[in-house]
């Protein structure tokens, strides 16, 4: 007998061993010598975790209670690894080309890096590991206990949650120190999973040990064995169809989506090729697993007393048998299928729980992003730790709660079929471009709440987390709802049930949901990288052989540069490589040319990661593609922007064409002006050129030399007071004028303006009338400007008044604040029809009587009213022509400026 | 000679400048200044050379010489068109009217007379 003290020391000592190769391990890697470190032959080794203390004690068990059946636990990984090139060779090339880190960031990233599908994988993997990890500690400290009680000393059994806790500390610093050496899960866990594919041999010999033992150490060889299985019940136990095709089929779902087996198979993989070797090695790996099962099942029901736990025969039978060190390599065994799953599936769900809970919610909580990436790093390291020590302390509080019930001894296949839930996701995203995100979340999250409610919840037994009431009646009395016969389907083995309903109802969800929905850019550029990864094989396809893809880079720039900058470029390119065409060497340096083009046009990391994709056919990291998701993002804020800024062009553009409108009548008004202006200056300088060429006749007689000299003159004058009126005319409109604000009395300027009148050609006889009382009205205004108003408004009546005795009468007064000033006379007035054009410049209406002016008056007393805040207006039906003149009494100082506007 | 000429002008210094180079000439010169019964006048003066400013009263010298041009007794009387629009584009529609000639004010008092005199040979 082993003395229990001595177990101890050989459990530290193996311990201590496992730390020595891991250590040794990551030393030679830290070196480069990878060497055998990556070998096919560890890799398999590695892949053993599959195997765990449920089935390395378990399978015994199994067979003892059901016969062949533990047989599909093995079924179904034969079944994926000798048909990977179906599934698994994808799943590992996606896994690398993408730098996939674990199963929650394969769902999550190819459904466009979706963090709510990495939580719901997280979740369901931790509820499904969680009780499987609590499985792995109860093994190991009832394999203490075994040997505790088996002791002759009656050594005293240590607390059996003392020695979980210390089996789990234990475990919980191994991984901590193997497990988060290094961030990038491109860098692999050398050292674990070298020390898991030590551990994998340790366990198989010890099996083979025991078996060798017990069929000619115990049994007499084969034919003994033979003849008690058919003596035992083992034999008896019918095979159940269904029930062997709905295991085999989850365990082989199992070994594709529990989070260890990702973690070893996908992510630890560092060469495709391991694969093919892994295809034979493991099935064979899992023949000598399961060879010596049923022979240990029937001798240890035949030697062994009744009642014995059929769980721990492996570990029992040596023991009975007086076999003391093969019993301590027994349980080395178990205690090395223990340690590496807990090993693995902590670092596995801690990657999942840090990157995916974790990050992600302190990334939130603080504003402003990532700081300095060491900082970053430094974080993610304690958290992946902190992770690490959960995942282990939820599976020690499992244990503790559960106190070791009967209950875990099925919590193998239950969590198989939790984590099977990630199956359709997983396939679907990996074969078929129209899954969703939407369609992978509802999809693993009905199938996950269906697997809670039909397998997990009841598996706690009647009085459990479920009463009995619940199971046997359904909740609230409905019969269909019953966790074990859903829709009233009855008589099925509740894991067949659970299977069925969970697995169907989540891929239905999965499969419409999809349908129904469309994929947003980055997942829909995702998903093309996940189902077609291997069109972009660069094994397949070299940076040697040009051609081809220098067409799908010309393809793919066309589609963002547009096809004539895009030719243009590559027909450059290629000139300057001294090639005809349109396809140039895909040289370095053309391809790092043609990413900066591309850059320009998507930002760069959208143009990195697509001629990554394009070119290169791999190394599209999660980082790339958060900073795509980011690009995307701003795209759309900035579409956002532009839609706004083009309404605000249509806006200017109508403001524009107005403008433009206003201008082209401008210029037509300025054209008619100019073209009036040039006749006016034409009028007098051709009566100017005319006398002044006669007047150089010397023999022209001296009375026709002064009258023409007069002419000239008259006209020279009616020239310069037309050029005076047109300046004028333009200071006013501009409202440049500077009033010159005086007080006057209103009396005063009609009188000088009559005066200054009179001399008006031709003379006619004219009278006035005035009333001079009603004149005094005291007014602050620019009065010579006023003047020049009424000067205007008399002249015009004196010139252009048509009655045989004109007459004009001036009439003023006061109302409010305003001075109103009426012209009238006593002719035919102003037709209708011209009423409304007397105002604007050139505006003669008749040239019977021209003496000078030319049409501009009118405009230039418009522009003065204005600028001194007043108006000027023809009246009609006042018998002759008539004019009001308005303005304010006083003339406000500032008003310039809004007049102006 | 004695060619008779029959001046319509409005500005009266224009007028009169012409007059005088015309009566130097030795020809018989009619003046009128309104537009209104321009037509008529032609046709009662009967002169063998109308001078027509463009800008008149009452009536424009445009529609005065299309007016004039429909009467076939009129359709080849000599007209020189004056106008203070110097433009092609006048020149062309008062050609189009059916102006013998077309001269742009001010103008040059030899060019003027010389004109006359192509127009009207003796």
């Amino acid at each position: 007998m082993v003395p229990f003290n001595i177990l101890v020391a050989v459990c530290l000592v193996y311990v201590g061993l496992l730390f020595l190769v891991a250590f040794a391990a990551e030393r030679r890697a830290e070196r480069g010598r990878v060497g055998w470190l990556r070998s096919p032959l560890v890799y398999t080794l590695s892949l053993s975790i599959y195997c765990t203390a449920w089935t390395f004690y378990g399978a015994v068990g199994y067979a003892a209670r059901s016969g062949l059946e533990y047989l599909t636990i093995y079924l179904g990984p034969t079944l994926v690894l000798i048909g990977w090139w179906v599934i698994l060779r994808k799943l590992v090339r996606i896994g690398r080309s993408q730098r996939v880190t674990s199963i929650a960031d394969l769902i999550s990233s190819r459904y466009g890096k979706s963090n709510v599908l990495g939580v719901i994988v997280t979740v369901i993997a931790v509820v499904a590991a969680t009780p499987y990890i609590a499985l792995q500690l109860q093994s190991v400290t009832l394999s203490f206990g075994v040997f505790a009680s088996g002791t002759p000393e009656g050594w005293a059994l240590p607390d059996q949650s003392a020695t979980a806790l210390w089996v789990a500390g234990g475990l919980t610093l191994f991984t901590i120190l193997f497990g988060t050496r290094n961030l990038d899960a491109n860098e692999r866990h050398h050292g674990v999973v070298m020390a898991i594919a030590l551990e994998a041999v340790v366990k198989l010999v010890a099996l083979l040990a025991v078996g060798i033992f017990v069929v000619w150490g115990v049994a007499d060889g084969w034919s003994d064995i033979a003849a008690r299985v058919h003596a035992s019940p083992i034999a008896d136990w019918p095979l159940q169809p269904g029930r062997w095709i709905g295991l085999t089929f989850v365990s082989a779902a199992a070994v594709l989506t529990l989070p260890r087996m990702f973690q070893v198979m996908v992510v630890e993989n560092s060469d495709e090729r391991h694969l093919s070797t892994a295809s034979w090695a493991f099935p064979l790996y899992l023949l000598l697993m399961s060879l010596f099962v049923v022979p240990i099942a029937v001798v240890g029901l035949s030697e062994l007393p009744e009642g014995a736990n059929p769980d721990l025969f492996v570990l029992t039978l040596p023991l009975a048998e007086g076999q003391g060190k093969l019993a301590m390599l027994a349980f080395l065994g178990g205690f090395s299928s223990a340690t590496s799953m807990v090993i693995v599936a902590a670092i596995a769900l801690a990657t999942m729980v840090s990157n995916h809970v974790v990050m992600p919610l302190w990334l939130s909580l603080r504003e402003g992003g990532a700081r300095a990436p060491g900082d970053v790093r430094g974080l993610v390291l304690m958290s992946r730790r902190i992770s690490i020590a959960a995942v282990l302390a939820l599976g020690y509080i499992y244990y503790v709660l559960s106190g070791g019930s009967a209950a875990l001894a099925a919590i193998g296949l239950i969590a198989f079929l939790g984590v099977a839930q990630i199956l359709p996701a997983m396939v679907g995203g990996i074969f078929w471009r129209g899954a969703t995100g939407t369609g992978a979340a509802l999809g693993l999250t009905v199938g996950f709440l269906t697997w809670l409610y039909t397998l997990y919840l009841p598996s706690f037994g009647e009085g459990g987390l479920l009463s009995a009431r619940i199971l046997s009646e359904g909740p609230w009395g409905i019969g269909w709802l019953r966790p074990q016969a859903l829709f009233g389907i009855e008589g099925l083995d509740p894991l067949l049930h659970a299977l069925f309903w969970s697995l169907s109802l989540n891929t239905f969800t999965f499969v419409s949901v999809s349908l129904f929905t469309f994929p947003g850019p980055v997942e829909r550029m995702q998903g093309l990288a996940f189902v077609n990864v291997f069109d972009h094989d660069p094994g397949a396809r070299g940076w040697s052989r040009g051609g081809a893809e220098a067409e799908d880079l010309l393809t793919m720039a066309q589609g963002i540069l547009g096809a004539d900058q895009a030719q243009g470029f590559f027909e450059a390119e290629a000139g300057a490589q001294g090639k005809a065409g349109f396809l140039p060497e895909t040289t370095p340096d053309f391809i790092e040319r043609l990413e900066r083009r591309l850059a320009g046009a998507v930002g760069s990391a959208t143009a990195h990661a697509m001629i990554a994709q394009f070119a290169v056919g791999a190394a599209v990291s999660a980082q790339d593609l958060m900073a795509v998701a980011s690009e995307a993002q701003q795209i759309l804020e900035y579409s956002t922007q532009l839609e706004a800024k083009s309404e605000e062009l249509a806006r200017t553009a109508r403001q524009l064409t107005e403008a433009n409108d206003k201008l082209k009548d401008l210029s037509v008004q300025k054209d008619a002006f100019l073209s009036q202006i040039s006749h006016e200056l034409r009028t007098p300088m051709t009566s100017i050129r005319a006398f002044s060429e006669i007047l150089k006749d010397p023999d022209l007689p001296a009375e026709m030399q002064k009258k023409y000299a007069g002419v000239i003159h008259d006209e020279t004058i009616r020239l310069t007071r037309l050029l005076d009126d047109l300046l004028d005319l333009s200071v006013l409109e501009n409202r440049k004028v500077k009033l010159d604000v005086k007080v006057a009395n209103l009396h005063d300027l009609i009188s000088k303006a009559v005066q200054a009148a009179s001399n008006t050609r031709p003379e006619r006889q004219f009278t006035l009338h005035r009333d001079y009382p009603a004149e005094h009205i005291p007014v602050i205004t620019d009065t010579d400007r006023l003047v020049q108003v009424f000067i205007n408004l008399v002249s015009n009546a004196r010139k252009y008044c048509d009655a045989e005795r004109p007459e004009l009468s001036i009439n003023a007064r006061q109302r409010g604040g305003r001075i109103i000033v009426d012209f009238i006379d006593n002719g035919s007035g102003i037709p209708k029809a011209s009423q409304r054009l007397i105002f604007e410049k050139f505006a003669r209406l008749t040239d019977t009587a021209r003496a000078g002016g030319a049409g501009l008056g009118l405009a230039i007393c418009r522009e003065i009213m204005a600028n001194l805040g007043g108006t000027i207006a023809y009246l009609p039906g006042q018998g002759g022509a008539a004019f009001r003149v308005s303005l304010p009494v006083r003339r406000e100082v500032g008003v310039e400026a809004a007049a102006a506007e | 000679m004695g060619r008779h000429v029959l001046l319509i002008e409005d500005e009266p210094h224009i007028a009169e400048a012409i007059r005088f180079l015309l009566d130097r000439e030795g020809w018989v010169v009619t003046s009128h200044s309104d537009g209104a019964d321009a037509v008529e006048m032609i046709k009662r003066a009967s002169p063998d050379i109308v001078i027509l400013d463009l800008l008149l009263p009452g009536r424009s010298g445009h529609e005065i010489l299309t007016d004039l041009r429909v009467d076939p007794a009129f359709a080849t009387l000599p007209v020189l068109v004056l106008s203070a629009r110097g433009s092609a584009d006048t020149r062309a529609r008062v050609e189009q009217a059916g102006a013998s000639r077309f001269m742009a004010k001010p103008f040059a008092n030899d060019e003027i007379v010389a004109t006359l005199r192509q127009m009207t040979p003796a």
